[in-house]
């Protein structure tokens, strides 16, 4: 309990303790690659936790005005295409199939069905993307957008609380969009990696960290889509 | 100079202000002292066990262990003693008493307004009568500012688009500071006046000094003016409710929910009147958003008050639910409060 | 004063002066750098420029406030100076400060780490930091903004005329630097501890940045969601905060204050683990009650997170959630109560030694217990109707922030300026800086307790002429502070040339972070340590050198 020993003559400079082994993607400040995975995937973690702090925000802000504007929120997602917004759901449960399916290939270290994967998962994602531009147009068209080119006007005694709840809409499903487009970048980024045969059993660490972010923009939208879209509530009238 | 030159505290004008200096002074004496002997304990200890050639390294000894139960135990047995005397104080500050005299304020950039019943309107100054409760019902018409009485230790946030009430009970005559206490842009320091605290007598010979006739009977004339009696008359047959005897009522709405008519309810009735729709009644009045001044506002509500019968029974204590119109939980389905009401949403 | 003292025996100093300064040069090596030590410096530059510009708004208003009119400037710019000097002040420099450069240079010493988790992040972290205080500049320079640090709504929304929507991009962007320093820390603390370093061999220092990091991470993204929903109201004309389009501003109010309670925090948990670490080294004794100041600093980042509102008792809310936050306000009050009084406890037949982190820390632990109980009179709801939004509260929080975080940071600063530079600073002159940073501070900030009690609001740019002689004292307070601050940034800078050479222990203190070379090398350690012992193990170390000599 007493006996400090703390370094000893210091080697000459340059030298460097290195593993028997040096994979090329050990990071030179992590003991091995053991270390390395841990802190990673602890890393995502934590950050995708602060990501449900950030959705969780404005998610609680969607819940006060649903409980004070059930009306308008009800008409508000009555003005969605449910249908859409559920291939959509579909879609994005199917990349994240794809996606663990490559976590999975990478793990094996089968190289051409890590980048397959990949590239089916973009695909989903890029569907969903898709869909979402529609959408939006659509939206836009109509006079759903709020602020200024707001013209919607069904109900014109709620028209204001219509807004609002577009407000949400555009903000949730905009910053989730945003993560999509970004995950969708991080993706063809990896396909390359993968392509390139970086990742194998001892080292699919990215893969699976791609995963987990991917997998939370999913789970993200599993909340959405019966939040934006799928509100019954007592008509006006 | 004298020592009166520099004072500590403001002058005590009101029923509460004994109350809050008594706790502040209970807190500098507490907190003060501990405080003191800390850094008594601190400098003694720092000083005695200095280090010294003799003494280079610390004494291998460890205070007893029970000393950290006692300053855990013994800080929060003072703490709580602390949150129950403010919270009692709150309390009185936050209860109305029943026969309070009504003033009206409204805030905006940057400027007071307050209104009396009687009809007197007055900018940046206020005058009440010594030993009455007064409570002041007030609005904003732009920013949220912040309505604060130093000499009365009360102050309270004014906002857009809600009512909001305080009072106070002065207990000395004169001429006291009225400052705004919210940050509200370019002439916040300058949103200041004078309360002018009267004799009663005195009181009422201002009173009495030119007014165009009481909030409430200039409200009449605004009902007749947007035409309100159309719908709303004294009988069953109107398309609107009846409005006489209508005021602290509990209402029953269309989806099954109850709402106290209050100033809070009539207000937004005048504003938004699709939000709340009574009964038995078709969703037919129009609004008067844009067309109703704030000023204008406070007289029709200050009218229809005064057609009702239960003046200040069902709205005697100052609790969230008396300027709050539901007496359902906000959560309940359908309930549709808009967040003009204390509670709906904002917990 | 003699020289260093207290070497570890085993320890040999390399010949060579190779160590992280030295290691590679040019301006690019250092802007692109990955090590944790050149990004601390990085910081440390940055945050020093943005506090003279955020001291110099505090200079200009309380030269305002000399008189009671509004007289030296317009009612706007004393607006903006009061707005700018919050945002910089808070974002730009409290909230950085001890994280940024003591906990980014400190943290993998103390770990016995080569680096932190994510080098490349806590990079991005300082170039998002740069970038958010770029942004920042230009805005001041384009006409600032005067909605106050809290923009509030409807005038920030719908009322403002001034930079509202690039401030708060700013404040957004630089919230990221926030949490991605959190995150490199909460995992290289998990992850990255030597062989042998269990948590509670941890210093407090680690304890402390660790609960900082919790809150930084789960509180921050409710900012940067609440300030994307600001900027889209302000841009687009919604009204998700403005009720004249159907919002409420008091949800604005709860989501703002939901991080900016909680940030106070973060300003704070990191100043109290310097303290723990200048305590335990001038009085070379393991801090009384580790334990429950380890746990303290957690429960402080727990219940931090459950007193928003009372920023609010009197903005709105209802009598009953007023009574709840106060109740909880009076419960967080009482982690640092037992921290202060265990810090004072550790003294008793302690060998204290009054330099200058120590007087420093001393001064901390006087203004922070200051600060700390006046913040039990805000708490009490019915005094809080009174004082609140006056200068008892600018009073409060400065007590807590400069007199607590501010002397923290001097003191961890000059504590551990020679493992950072390899130099010794002036003693006397560090004194001096010390004892007029005190002096200054109280002068400064006490009065205004006063003023606030008299009824004086805040944020006022003229004021009641009663209100003169106070606020001339605390303007007379301010001027020996501003001294007390400019004598370091002088003798600091003077040190890195003509200071005294600093071996690996100046001060004889228990830490990994001394067992290396000052200032160390780029990989910190040339073997990776394996620990065997406690926390501030005094007497082991002392046996372990077996000599004991004068400091």
């Amino acid at each position: 309990m007493s006996d400090i020993t703390l370094g000893g003559p210091p080697p000459a400079p340059h030298a460097e303790e290195h593993h028997e082994h040096h994979h090329p993607f050990l990071q030179h400040h992590f003991e091995d690659l053991g270390q390395q995975h841990e802190a990673s995937t602890l890393g995502m973690w934590v950050f995708l936790s602060t990501e449900i702090l950030f959705f969780g925000g404005v998610l609680a802000a969607y819940w006060i005005y649903r409980v004070t504007y059930p009306e308008a929120w009800a008409i508000g997602a009555a003005q969605q295409i449910w249908w859409l917004g559920a291939i959509n759901t579909i879609v994005l449960i199917i990349s994240s199939l794809t996606m663990a399916l490559a976590v999975r290939n990478a793990q094996l270290g089968r190289r051409m069905g890590t980048v397959y994967m990949l590239i089916a998962t973009l695909f989903f994602g890029s569907i969903f993307l898709g869909v979402k531009m529609y959408e939006y147009t659509k939206h836009w068209q109509e006079g759903l957008f709020p602020g200024a080119a707001f013209h919607w006007n069904e109900v014109p005694a709620l028209a204001p609380k219509v807004q609002l709840f577009m407000t949400f809409y555009w903000c949730l499903t905009g910053l989730h969009a945003l993560h999509m487009v970004i995950g969708a970048g991080l993706l063809i980024w990896f396909i390359w990696r993968a392509w390139k045969g970086h990742f194998g059993p001892e080292y699919y660490g990215p893969v699976e960290i791609m995963g987990l972010y991917w997998h939370f923009v999913d789970i993200v939208w599993i909340f959405l889509f019966p939040f934006l879209y799928l509100i019954h509530g007592a008509h006006h009238g | 100079m004298m020592l009166s030159d520099f004072p500590l505290w403001p002058e005590q004008a009101s029923t509460v202000a004994p109350g809050v200096d008594a706790l502040m002074t209970f807190m500098c004496i507490v907190c003060g002292g501990v405080s003191v002997l800390t850094f008594f304990v601190i400098f003694v200890l720092a000083i005695k066990y200095r280090r010294t050639p003799e003494n280079q390294l610390a004494q291998d000894y460890e205070p007893p262990k029970a000393l950290e139960a006692a300053w855990i135990i013994i800080p929060f047995l003072i703490f709580m003693f602390m949150f129950v005397w403010g919270s009692w104080l709150y309390f009185r500050i936050q209860r109305v008493p029943e026969n309070a005299i009504d003033i009206y304020a409204t805030g905006k950039q940057w400027m007071w307004k307050f209104q009396h019943a009687s009809g007197q309107r007055e900018i940046n100054t206020l005058h009440v009568p010594v030993g009455r409760p007064i409570r002041i019902t007030m609005a904003s018409e732009d920013v949220i500012h912040s309505l604060f009485f130093p000499v009365f230790r009360v102050k309270a946030d004014v906002l857009p688009n809600r009512y909001k009430t305080m009072w106070f009970q002065a207990t000395k005559t004169g001429r006291f500071h009225i400052f705004c206490a919210e940050y509200c842009g370019t002439l916040h320091s300058g949103m200041i006046g004078w309360v002018e605290v009267m004799e009663p007598v005195d009181y009422q010979k201002w009173l009495a000094g030119g007014a165009e006739g009481s909030l409430a009977s200039q409200g009449e004339k605004l009902f007749q003016k947007y035409a309100c009696n159309t719908c709303h008359t004294n009988d069953a047959t109107g398309r609107g409710p009846v409005l006489l005897g209508l005021y602290g009522t509990t209402v029953t709405l269309a989806n099954n929910a109850t709402v106290t008519a209050d100033e809070n309810y009539i207000r937004e009735s005048i504003l938004n009147p699709q939000a709340k729709i009574v009964k038995g009644f078709a969703p037919v009045m129009p609004t008067f958003q844009g067309q109703v001044s704030e000023d204008d506002l406070l007289k029709l509500v200050s009218y229809v008050h005064s057609l009702g019968t239960q003046k200040t029974a069902v709205v005697p204590v100052e609790t969230p639910s008396s300027k709050n119109t539901s007496a359902g939980s906000p959560l309940k389905p359908g309930a549709g409060i808009p967040p003009q009401q204390d509670k709906g949403a904002t917990p | 004063m003699s020289s260093l003292t207290l070497h570890d025996v085993r320890f040999v100093e390399p010949e060579t002066t190779r160590n992280y300064i030295t290691h590679d040069y040019g301006a690019l090596s250092w802007l692109f750098t990955k090590d944790h030590k050149r990004i601390a410096i990085l910081y440390l530059i940055s945050i020093t420029a943005l506090f003279i510009l955020g001291g110099f708004f505090a200079v200009v208003m309380r030269i305002e406030l000399l008189t009671p009119e509004g007289d030296l400037l317009t009612s706007d710019t004393y607006n903006k100076f009061f707005t700018l000097h919050g945002i910089v002040m808070i974002f730009f420099f409290l909230i950085p400060s001890i994280p940024a450069v003591l906990g980014n240079f400190l943290l993998p010493l103390m770990l016995g780490a080569k680096d932190l988790a994510f080098p490349k992040i806590n990079l991005l972290s300082w170039y998002l930091y740069i970038i958010a205080a770029v942004m920042g500049l230009y805005i001041i320079i384009t006409g600032g903004v005067d909605t106050g640090w809290t923009f509030y709504t409807p005038f920030s929304t719908q009322y403002s005329n001034t930079h509202v929507f690039g401030v708060t991009f700013a404040a957004f962007i630089v919230g990221f630097s926030s949490i991605l320093t959190g995150l490199n820390f909460l995992v290289t603390i998990h992850r990255m501890r030597a062989p042998g370093l269990t948590w509670f061999r941890l210093p407090l220092f680690v304890w402390a940045m660790y609960a900082t990091s919790i809150v930084q991470l789960l509180a921050t993204p409710v900012l940067a969601i609440t300030l994307v929903m600001l900027m889209f109201e302000r841009v687009v004309h919604v009204g998700i905060f403005d009720p004249a389009l159907g919002g409420d501003p008091l949800l604005f109010q709860h989501m703002f204050w939901f991080y900016s309670h909680p940030a106070v925090y973060i300003m704070i948990l990191p100043a109290m683990g310097v303290a723990s670490e200048v305590v335990a080294a001038f009085t070379r004794k393991k801090i009384f009650g580790y334990t429950f100041v380890a746990y303290s600093s957690l429960a402080i980042a727990f219940l931090g997170f459950l007193v928003w509102a009372h920023h609010m008792f009197v903005a709105g809310i209802s009598v009953y959630s007023a009574m709840i936050f106060s109740f909880l306000s009076y419960f967080v009050a009482v982690p640092s109560a037992i921290k202060v009084f265990n810090w004072t406890a550790t003294l008793y037949r302690a060998s204290v030694a009054l330099m200058t982190p120590m007087l420093y820390i001393l001064g901390f632990i006087g203004l922070f217990t200051i600060g700390g109980v006046t913040g039990l009179f805000l708490a009490a709801i019915g005094l809080d109707v009174h004082v609140t939004d006056t200068y008892f509260v600018v009073a409060h929080f400065h007590y807590v922030m400069v007199g607590g975080a501010v002397m923290a940071y001097m003191a961890g600063l000059h504590y551990w300026w020679p493992k950072i530079t390899g130099r010794m600073y002036p003693e006397w002159w560090a004194r001096l800086a010390a004892l007029l940073v005190f002096a200054g501070f109280n002068l400064t900030f006490f009065p205004q307790f006063v003023l606030g009690y008299l009824g004086m609001p805040r944020r006022y740019h003229a004021y009641a002429p009663e209100f003169q002689v106070l606020n001339v004292m605390s303007t007379a307070g301010a001027s020996v502070l501003a001294v007390g601050y400019a004598l370091p940034l002088c003798y600091l800078l003077w040190s890195l040339w003509y200071g005294r050479p600093a071996g690996p222990n100046p001060w004889g203190a228990v830490g990994l972070e001394w067992a290396t070379s000052s200032p160390p090398p780029m990989e910190n350690f040339h073997e990776t340590p394996v620990v065997t012992w406690d926390a501030y193990d005094y007497p082991a170390m002392m046996k372990a050198m077996g000599e004991t000599q004068n400091v």
